[in-house]
C-alpha cells in the first residue's frame, strides 16, 4: 500500500542541513533555529529541518518532541519565539494566498459540534476561493455521512474524515495532518489512511502526517522525519533508509567491528548472541555475522533510544564511550 | 464569509428574533388600545379643564408591563454582550475550533472584522428594534408622565449604542480571558460598571446644565431616611419646580453670591426644623396648625435672604443627549473592536 514515487532523492540525510550534491529538490517547508516558548517552557527549541515538496512525509517522535508545536508554527496558528519557518518560501499565514496553499487537520479533528455536516461544507466553501465542492460532496457521499447530521454526533472516525474532507477540498499544495488517526479504531484508522493515500496518489499534494505510530506512517508515507526533543534524528526516503540500515547478529565472542565504514546505532546482548543495528551504505560482512533486513519501526525505536541515551549521557557528563540502545531491534 | 457569521450564531439570532417577536405581539395586542385611551383622555380633560390630574393618573396605567418592557430594553444589551459577544472568540479557543477557523483562506484579522461587523450590526438591529417597539408602545404613557429623562436609557436610540458596546466588549473580553464562562461574567460586570459610570458621571456633564433661580418655596421638611432615626440630618423639602420633561440634576438654597446655606444658619432661621412632633409615627397624618405656621415663618425668613437654584437639563436637550450618549458608546465599541482584533492577532 505504500506510495511509490519517482525517486528524485537518493541521499539519506542524518540530522538537518546536510549539504546535498547537485540540484536541491523543491522545498515545501523549511525551519531554521525555530523555537516556541510558552511562558517559561520551551515546547520547541532550535529546530532546523527541511521537508521536500511532492512527498508524503511521516513526522514521528515521542510525545513532547514538539511535533504539534512545529505543525502549528507551519500553519501560522503559532508565531515563533525564535528562529524562522517558511512554507513554500513565505511566512506561514502571511496572507490569504499563503493560507490557501496549506490545508490543516488539527489533532482530534476539531469541528463545530452543533453545526451539521452540510453547514461545515458551506462554511468552508465560503472561506476558501479554491474550494472543490464536487470533490467534497463526492467524498461525503462515499463516506456515507448524513449531511444533516450534527458534527457532534459523528463518530471519531467520521469526524476525522469530515475534517480531512474540509482540508482536501480546499485543494492545498501542502496538507498537514496532526495525529489524525490517534484515537481511531483500527478500521477507521485504515480507512482514513486509505483516503490520504488516494489523495497523495491523485494530486501532487505534499502531505505531512504526524504520528507516534510508525506502522501507520509506513502504510502511506514515502519519507520519514524523526523528531526527538526538537532535533531531527533521522530524515530521508523510507526505502533508502531501509536499504542503508542492517540488522546483524553473531555469537557474543564475535569481532567488535562487523563492517567497515559503518555506524552502530544500537547494540544488544542476549544470551550468547550480539545483535547490532548498523548504518552502512555498502555493507561488507565479516565472517561469522548474519544480516537481516530492518523494519521501519525498529529503525525508529533504535534512533529514539540513541537520542535518549545521548541525552542521558550528556546529563552524566563525559564517560560514556558509545551509545547503546536500551531496547533491541527484533 | 458573511454567511459564516450567521451560521455560527444561529442560536443567538433565533433567541433574539423570538424575544423581539414576543414583544411585538404584546405591543400589538395592547398598544392600539393605549393610544385610543390616551386620545379619549386628552379630549375629555380639555373640556373639563382637569388635564393635569387626568394625565398623572393615565401615566400609571399598565404600570408593571411598562416597567418590565423597560427592564427588558435595559438588560438586552447585557445579554447580547454575555451570550453573543463573549463566546464569539472564547468558545473557538475553548473548543479548539480556532484551529479550523483560522487555517482557512481568510486571515484572522478579516475573520474577526467580518464577524464583529455582522454580529455587531445584528446586535444593534435587535436592540434598536426592541427599543423602537417599546418606545412606540409606551409613547402615550411617556407623554402623559412628563418625565422623559426617567426612561432615558430604555427608549429611542441609546439602546443601540449600549448593544454595540456590550457586544464588542464581550468579544474583546473573550479574546483576552479565552474562556467562555469567565468571559461572560467579566463582560457583565464591566458593562454594568460602564453604564453606571456614564449614567451618573458622564451624562450630567456632557452639556452644562441650565440654572433656574426662584424664590424659596418650602413644601415641608423632614429627615432624610425611612426610619424614625434621622440618617441625613433635618432638611427642607422644596416645592418641585414646574419643568415638564426636564431632568433636574440638583436643587439647592443659595444666597446672592451663590453660596450654599450653612446648616447652622438653617437651624437659626428655622428653629422648629427637625423637632419631633409628639405621636410621630409612620404614614401621613395632618400636621398641627402650629407646625404649619412655624413652617410658613421659616419660609418667609429664608426667602428674605436666600433663593432656590435648580440645575436642570431642559426637555429640548433630550435628543442632543440621546445622540451624545449613542456616539460615546459607539466610539467606545469601535475602540474595543480594534482591541479585540489586536488581541486575536496576538493569540499564539
Amino acid at each position: 500500500m505504500r506510495v511509490r514515487r519517482e525517486r528524485t532523492l537518493s541521499e539519506v540525510a542524518i540530522g538537518a542541513g546536510h549539504p546535498t550534491a547537485g540540484a536541491s529538490p523543491p522545498v515545501a517547508l523549511a525551519a531554521s533555529g525555530l523555537g516556541k516558548r510558552y511562558r517559561r517552557r520551551w515546547a520547541l527549541s532550535d529546530c532546523t529541518l527541511t521537508i521536500p515538496a511532492g512527498r508524503v512525509v511521516g513526522l514521528v517522535g515521542p510525545n513532547g518532541a514538539g511535533k504539534t508545536t512545529l505543525l502549528h508554527l507551519a500553519v501560522g496558528l503559532l508565531a515563533p519565539t525564535s528562529g524562522s519557518i517558511s512554507v513554500f518560501g513565505a511566512r506561514p499565514a502571511a496572507g490569504p494566498q499563503q493560507l490557501r496553499r496549506v490545508g490543516f487537520v488539527a489533532q482530534d479533528a476539531p469541528v463545530y459540534r452543533s453545526l451539521p455536516v452540510a453547514a461545515h461544507l458551506r462554511m468552508t466553501a465560503a472561506l476558501n476561493p479554491g474550494w472543490d465542492g464536487e470533490l467534497a460532496s463526492r467524498r461525503i457521499t462515499r463516506l456515507g455521512l448524513d449531511p444533516r447530521m450534527r458534527a457532534g454526533r459523528l463518530s471519531g472516525g467520521q469526524r476525522a474524515q469530515l475534517a480531512l474532507t474540509l482540508a482536501i477540498a480546499k485543494r492545498p499544495d501542502l496538507l498537514i495532518l496532526d495525529e489524525p488517526v490517534a484515537g481511531l479504531d483500527p478500521l477507521a484508522r485504515a480507512e482514513f489512511l486509505e483516503s490520504v493515500y488516494e489523495l497523495a496518489a491523485e494530486q501532487a499534494t505534499t502531505v505531512v502526517l504526524s504520528s507516534h505510530l510508525v506502522a501507520d506512517l509506513e502504510r502511506v508515507c514515502d519519507y520519514l522525519i524523526l523528531l526527538v526533543a526538537s532535533r531531527v534524528r533521522l530524515a530521508g526516503q523510507i526505502d533508502t533508509l531501509l536499504a542503508s540500515h542492517h540488522r546483524l547478529s553473531a555469537p557474543s565472542a564475535g569481532p567488535v567491528r562487523p563492517m567497515p565504514h559503518s555506524e552502530v546505532i544500537a547494540a544488544a546482548h542476549s544470551g550468547a548472541r550480539t545483535t547490532l543495528l548498523v548504518r552502512a551504505d555498502d555493507p561488507v560482512l565479516e565472517p561469522g555475522w548474519t544480516r537481516d533486513a530492518v523494519r521501519l519501526d525498529d529503525l525508529v525505536v533504535a534512533y529514539m533510544s540513541q537520542a535518549a541515551g545521548a541525552r542521558a549521557a550528556d546529563g552524566r557528563a563525559a564517560g560514556a564511550t558509545g551509545v547503546i540502545g536500551s531496547r533491541m531491534p527484533r | 464569509m458573511i454567511g459564516v457569521g450567521w451560521l455560527r450564531s444561529r442560536a443567538q439570532t433565533a433567541a433574539a428574533a423570538f424575544v423581539i417577536a414576543v414583544v411585538v405581539v404584546i405591543a400589538a395586542a395592547t398598544g392600539p388600545d393605549l393610544v385610543q385611551l390616551y386620545r379619549a383622555a386628552v379630549a375629555g380633560c380639555a373640556s373639563r379643564g382637569n388635564c393635569k390630574a387626568v394625565m398623572t393618573t393615565f401615566a400609571t396605567q399598565d404600570g408593571s408591563l411598562r416597567l418590565w418592557l423597560g427592564v427588558l430594553v435595559v438588560i438586552a444589551p447585557a445579554i447580547i454582550g454575555m451570550f453573543w459577544g463573549a463566546p464569539l472568540v472564547a468558545s473557538e479557543l475553548e473548543d479548539g475550533t480556532f484551529r479550523l477557523a483560522w487555517t482557512q483562506s481568510v486571515t484572522r484579522t478579516r475573520w474577526l472584522a467580518v464577524r464583529l461587523g455582522v454580529a455587531g450590526l445584528a446586535s444593534m438591529a435587535a436592540a434598536g428594534l426592541l427599543s423602537l417597539v417599546v418606545t412606540w408602545w409606551a409613547g402615550p404613557l411617556d407623554q402623559a408622565g412628563l418625565s422623559r429623562f426617567a426612561t432615558f436609557d430604555q427608549r429611542d436610540i441609546v439602546p443601540i449604542g449600549y448593544a454595540a458596546f456590550a457586544f464588542v466588549l464581550g468579544v474583546a473580553v473573550g479574546a483576552t480571558v479565552r474562556r467562555t464562562l469567565p468571559a461572560m461574567g467579566v463582560t457583565l460586570v464591566a458593562f454594568v460598571a460602564a453604564r453606571m459610570a456614564v449614567t451618573y458621571w458622564v451624562r450630567p456633564r456632557v452639556l452644562s446644565p441650565l440654572v433656574l433661580i426662584r424664590p424659596v418655596n418650602v413644601a415641608g421638611y423632614g429627615s432624610g431616611g425611612f426610619l424614625p432615626i434621622p440618617v441625613a440630618g433635618p432638611s427642607l423639602q422644596l416645592q418641585p419646580p414646574n419643568l415638564p420633561n426636564a431632568w433636574i440634576t440638583s436643587t439647592g438654597i443659595v444666597d446672592q453670591s451663590g453660596r450654599g446655606l450653612p446648616p447652622a444658619e438653617l437651624a437659626r432661621l428655622c428653629p422648629s426644623l427637625g423637632q419631633r412632633r409628639p405621636g410621630h409615627g409612620f404614614g401621613h397624618t395632618q400636621a398641627p396648625a402650629s407646625a404649619v405656621r412655624s413652617l410658613q415663618e421659616c419660609g418667609a425668613r429664608l426667602g428674605a435672604l436666600y433663593h432656590e437654584a435648580v440645575s436642570y437639563q431642559p426637555a429640548s436637550r433630550y435628543w442632543p443627549l440621546q445622540w451624545c450618549e449613542l456616539a460615546i458608546f459607539l466610539a467606545t465599541a469601535l475602540i474595543l473592536g480594534g482591541l479585540a482584533i489586536w488581541r486575536v492577532r496576538r493569540i499564539s
